[in-house]
């Protein structure tokens, strides 16, 4: 018995799709629309390289940007710090659109002075936190000169950090968007934005130093 | 686990309050789905269907903003099969929620809409006349001034005698507003510490602390200052914020700290905020249109540094900054940071409130770091059989008890310790 109607109903003939009449199906036609959805990432397109044929500034950029995560890397501060020109200023945002940090929080906004004052902290014999075994390496990449104007040069590079505290690692992804002018033939950073990936996801303990 | 007046002395307790799972879980039980907890700022779901997901205890909720304009704080679980409805961590539903599972639809007040294919459920005990068709609702749901917070439990007292006196931490962020509103600013900072939650509610009115855990980014931030200023500049009020960790454990001893029922507890202190410059000048003269002389001098010069809302809430209402504790397990918490913008003031004057939060409490924190470190080490310290108890001896007997306020003696009285170890036997007793 149980097998002839097991049979029988394996033999139906039903089509569950391409049901040419209905117009609407599943939640849609209980709620259609429920949400307002946001035009998918409806933004400027990021900018080409603007120097393809410089292969030289390409060059000097990539080795400027290198240096820098060797100092970043090898706690070299003091050095770090002067690669920043006296107007110059480390700038972590909350969002990818922000852009200001005088008006809205930002995760890291110093100047050189208030970069000073994390450099001495975290050399302090009593920082606390710095007891634990700490180290960062940093790997760049996609760097792509966006533009080149009045001495300036606007860089863009994907970063991807990782850190030791303790026993622990953690990393950290994003961009650097750098404003480098030229001061004795030298590159120094008019402006380090470091827009993080998992900058608003929970943080598992702080971030210490520069990334 | 040892009987709750085993495990709390008067001048000292059992570690095992810091690291034992089935006290934490007596205590999410007891405590925090239980009481009055904090979700959010009203202003953080100005429009209709706007929701923003919180946690209250075990239980994830959802904060939202109804069609009648009412703040609604539901369960976030289709009462159906239980998946949960919000996936994002905030934003807007339109009028509905749906259920991504089998589009069940619940109005914003949690109530049911639409059940697909409802026929099917003809002659069972569901549908829609069945109240456990609509999505759960936390017991209460009440504001002071804007802050919302949730009761999981139909009994106990109102919101308002659950703040008692540690209202003035809501009371004192408003009032420096002429218009007497905040509103949020509309980022969250999350920090996780691996550390029981009792540590940071400690230390918030732990006065002894700040100069010696704070001591390298007061002393750096100090050095700079004295240098802006020999240069003949004028250093940003910000590095005052900073170089004041280093202040001198004599001048840490001269404020009070004022303990309240219910574990609540406040810092007295006055953080330096009024300069003589043209904003300040501006903003005390709005004040004073704003309430007479005599009101706007009042909120302006109260002494305070922090308000606690035991157990969970750190306010620092001078700055606006407030930080609210989800615990996670006995030995790991999650920390929310918000700030507020003082409504009818100028950029000028908010910009004191973000310097601090972008200092103080952002994940870039030069100070909150070497917290971190001390209760990430005090808890491990407090895992091992290294000792039994914790002490919490200092000015023990100085106390003064007004009102059944409990006035310490010192700024670095333990009594922080012994009001808030006294609440929470009350809790965990199921006395409170």
């Amino acid at each position: 018995m149980t097998e002839s109607r097991l049979r029988k109903v394996l033999l139906e003939d039903v089509v569950i799709f391409g049901n040419e009449e209905a117009s609407t199906t599943g939640a849609q036609s209980i709620a259609p629309d429920h949400v307002a959805r946001r035009a998918y990432r409806d933004t400027e397109l990021p900018a080409r390289a603007s120097v393809r044929s410089k292969m030289e500034l390409q060059q000097e950029v990539e080795e400027f940007l290198f240096y820098q995560s060797e100092l970043l890397d090898g706690q070299h501060w003091q050095a770090y710090i002067d690669l920043f020109a006296s107007d110059g200023v480390y700038w972590m945002p909350v969002t990818l659109d922000q852009t200001e940090w005088l008006d809205s929080p930002s995760i890291f906004a110093e100047d050189k002075n208030l970069m000073r004052v994390r450099f001495e902290r975290i050399t302090h014999p009593n920082a606390w936190s710095q007891a634990a075994e700490w180290s960062l390496s940093h790997v760049l990449g996609n760097i792509v000169i966006e533009s080149e104007q009045n001495d300036e040069v606007h860089t863009r590079a994907r970063f991807h950090v990782m850190e030791l505290r303790r026993d622990t690692v953690r990393h950290f992804g994003g961009t650097y968007h750098h404003t480098l002018v030229r001061q004795d033939e030298e590159f120094r950073i008019k402006l380090q934005r470091v827009d993080l990936m998992n900058g608003q996801a929970p943080y598992d303990f702080v971030l210490q130093a520069w990334l | 686990m040892l009987p709750i007046s085993e495990l709390v002395e008067p001048d000292r307790v059992h570690h095992t309050v810091y690291t034992d799972p089935e006290i934490f879980d007596r205590e999410i039980e007891n405590i925090w789905e239980k009481a009055w907890i904090y979700c959010g700022h009203e202003s953080q779901i100005p429009n209709r269907g706007d929701f923003y997901t919180v946690q209250i205890g075990k239980q994830p909720m959802i904060m939202v903003r109804g069609k009648d304009n009412n703040i609604h704080v539901l369960y976030n679980r289709c009462p159906h099969r239980g998946t949960q409805l919000c996936g994002a961590r905030s934003g807007n539903t339109g009028s509905t929620f749906v259920c991504s599972y089998h589009a069940w639809t619940f109005n914003l007040d949690g109530r049911i809409k639409g059940i697909p294919m409802a026929h099917g459920y003809d002659g069972t005990r569901m549908g829609y006349d069945n109240p456990s068709c609509s999505v759960k609702t936390a017991a209460r749901v009440e504001a002071y001034r804007g802050f919302v917070f949730a009761s999981l439990k139909h009994d106990g007292e109102t919101l308002e005698d659950f703040l008692g006196e540690a209202r003035i931490a809501f009371d004192d962020m408003c009032d420096r507003s002429p218009v007497g509103e905040v509103e949020v600013v509309p980022v969250c900072h999350r920090v996780i510490q691996h550390s029981n939650w009792k540590f940071f509610m400690e230390n918030q009115l732990d006065a002894l602390h700040p100069s010696v855990t704070h001591q390298s980014t007061g002393i750096a931030a100090g050095r700079i200052e004295q240098e802006l200023k020999k240069k003949g500049e004028t250093p940003p009020l910000y590095y005052h914020y900073l170089s004041t960790f280093a202040s001198s454990f004599e001048k840490w001893d001269s404020v009070q700290t004022v303990n309240l029922p219910l574990g609540h507890g406040i810092l007295t202190g006055y953080m330096g905020l009024r300069p003589d410059d043209q904003d300040t000048k501006e903003y005390v003269q709005a004040m004073y249109k704003a309430y007479g002389e005599e009101r706007a001098e009042e909120y302006l010069g109260r002494s305070i540094h922090h308000v606690l809302v035991y157990p969970y809430l750190s306010v620092q209402s001078s700055l606006q900054q407030l930080r609210c504790l989800r615990p996670i397990s006995a030995n790991k918490t999650m920390s929310e940071i918000w700030h507020f913008r003082l409504k009818g003031v100028s950029t000028a004057i908010y910009r004191r409130s973000l310097w601090y939060y972008n200092l103080v409490n952002s994940p870039s924190t030069m100070v909150n770091a070497d917290d971190l470190e001390n209760w990430a080490r005090g808890q491990r310290g407090l895992e091992s059989d290294g000792g039994d108890w914790v002490s919490f001896h200092r000015n023990y007997g100085s106390d003064t008890i007004e009102d059944g306020v409990t006035y310490s003696s010192t700024g670095m009285s333990e009594g922080v310790m012994r009001s808030q170890f006294s609440a929470w036997s009350k809790y965990m007793e199921g006395s409170s």
